[in-house]
């Protein structure tokens, strides 16, 4: 059993070198004073510099950060009253709701891509900011709602009985008691579907216009092209913003399972 | 996070009231979205794969069959088989390199479980973009592989490694691993353990063990992985753009293609776009059928 173990843990650290290096080779060279990333010649900063010089490339990491700014503001609205909603009441259908909304988290985005495109068209939706902010909710909202589901199925009924008995209303418990108890789900769902918003290259590619490049797409665009290191200096960027995120989510999570025993502050 | 894809039951069925009417209005923008934007897409898409091709690229309102007849031509077909293999050998990849892996995170002790896990998040949210590019860097024949087995001696000519099957399928398990990571975690991590030494005292080998009760008891998380793997691995054309340099097409490359590129098909895509819904549709079936033991 424990040479199994020994085996096992050798398996996964190889797997992690797997996963890490390429991403560790991307990084370095984004420091590399040589345009080709081939050999080490030396360390620059040059290529983070360059990005700011690029005015398309600002642009676009502009639309990005609007776009997903505002999808992230759509999205949690939606995604937290809809959990709230799904988990108090019952609706006829309730389990067919529960999967046409996991729908857009798990089919392949050239299918929302084509499918929302064509919906657009025969809507008459120029295609643009809105047509990206309503493609890139559809997908990130079901993110929040899974996430203050699950906190949701920690709660304690009493929680919110307790508020309304003491003389509050339904949408005042919600917000009084409710939401800061769902607050870390919340953010956490917020902070997933700002990365997805900022990630996503195909569904925008379907649905953007000329003038709504976002950064995936410029970078997807370059890529196709060849090796650029600003293009690793800006990838940097990006990992070590999800890195950040990915961390700060779970550490909000383990200090939610915590809590969920005691009640949370007003 | 994503691990919650592997119950579709949603939120505990506890203490739930009627909906009154006040719930189906603060319920109805909810509802609306997702009709709007998930299912009348879905049916508008249906309703164009049967229409015909007009001119200058638009429909004409004119029912056939022919387009689903189209992907059904040698041609087309030849590309859906490809399609489907890649993404099968991605999913086994997937499977044979992951499941190890998600079996000794579940059973490591919690700091380094958290650590781990946390060790897999992070590509698991990184953009595949990103994720991509970083392997045009490795692969490219005047790139870092080719140049360190040259070095070494292994090699006496750089050559092509960027821009073949083998590179796509590589890009593609790198893409998806932690996709089949999490979910088989999910269900080791609610193993008994006491079943486990159970089987042993009963005599079971480990290879029996693994077989008869293990494998069986992470069955969820091994169909969730493979549906989290399989049909968007079938979809994901642009990793097949950046890795496989656009020799060979995958169903994606030519779905694209028809809204985007220069074939300008909008129903012929749709139809094809429609075979991947079903495909997508009988995943969605088949994971949702299975008993759930955890």
């Amino acid at each position: 059993m424990k040479r199994v173990n020994t085996m096992l843990a050798a398996w996964t650290a190889a797997t992690m070198l797997f996963l890490y290096l390429p991403i560790a080779i991307l990084i370095g060279f984004s420091f590399n004073t040589s345009r080709l990333n081939i050999v080490w010649q030396g360390f620059t900063l040059e290529w983070y510099a360059a990005i700011w010089r690029d005015a398309v490339l600002v642009k676009s990491l502009e639309n990005s950060l609007y776009i997903a700014s505002v999808t992230t503001a759509i999205s949690v609205v939606l995604g937290t009253a809809g959990a709230w909603l799904l988990y108090r009441y019952r609706f006829p259908g309730a389990r067919m709701w529960q999967t046409l909304i996991f729908v857009p988290m798990l089919v392949p985005e050239v299918i929302m891509g084509v499918s929302l495109l064509i919906f657009f068209v025969v809507i008459h939706l120029e295609l643009g900011f809105t047509s990206i902010v309503i493609s890139h909710v559809t997908f990130c909202f079901p993110f929040v709602l899974v996430a203050v589901q699950a906190r949701l199925a920690g709660l304690d009924p009493a929680l919110e009985e307790a508020a309304m008995d003491l003389g509050a209303t339904p949408v005042g418990a919600f917000r009084r008691v409710l939401v800061p108890y769902l607050m870390p789900a919340i953010i956490s769902g917020a902070l997933m579907s700002f990365t997805l918003s900022l990630d996503e290259l195909i569904v925008t590619y379907f649905t953007a216009s000329a003038g709504t490049r976002t950064l995936p797409l410029e970078i997807f665009g370059r890529v196709k092209k060849g090796l650029d290191p600003t293009l690793n200096a800006i990838s940097t960027v990006f990992i070590l913003f999800t890195a950040v995120l990915v961390v700060t989510t779970e550490l909000l999570k383990r200090r939610g399972t915590s809590l969920a025993s005691e009640p949370p502050q007003p | 996070m994503r691990q919650e894809l592997t119950s579709f039951d949603g939120g505990t069925a506890i203490r739930q009231r009627r909906a009154s009417p006040m719930a189906w209005l603060l319920a109805a923008p909810l509802f609306a979205w997702v009709v709007a934007f998930v299912v009348a897409p879905t049916l508008i898409m249906l309703v164009y794969s049967l229409c015909e091709r007009g001119t200058l690229g638009g429909v004409v309102y004119h029912f056939t069959w022919e387009n689903y007849a189209a992907v059904a031509d040698p041609t087309y077909l030849n590309i859906l088989v490809r399609s489907v293999v890649f993404s099968l050998v991605t999913t086994l990849a997937c499977l044979v390199m992951g499941y190890p892996v998600a079996f000794y995170i579940g059973r490591a002790p919690e700091a380094r479980r958290n650590l781990l896990l946390m060790l897999v998040m992070i590509p698991f949210w990184t953009s595949f973009l990103i994720r991509t590019y970083a392997w045009v860097t490795i692969l490219k024949s005047e790139g870092l592989l080719n140049s360190v087995l040259l070095q070494v001696g292994m090699i006496t000519q750089p050559f092509e490694m960027l821009y073949t099957p083998g590179a796509v399928i590589l890009g593609l398990v790198y893409t998806f691993l932690p996709f089949m990571i999490l979910p088989i975690y999910t269900s080791v991590e609610k193993l008994d353990n006491a079943l486990i030494e159970a089987a042993f005292d009963l005599g079971a080998g480990p290879v029996r063990a693994f077989s008869k009760v293990i494998v069986p008891m992470t069955s969820p998380g091994i169909t969730a992985g493979i549906l989290l793997v399989f049909v968007p691995a079938l979809g994901l054309y642009a990793v097949n753009d950046i890795l496989g340099g656009g020799k060979v097409d995958m169903i994606g490359n030519i779905i694209e293609n028809q809204f985007k590129g220069s074939a300008r098909n909008w129903p012929f895509g749709a139809a094809l776009g429609m075979t991947l819904v079903v495909a997508f549709a009988a995943a969605l079936w088949y994971t949702g059928r299975r008993p759930r033991t955890a």
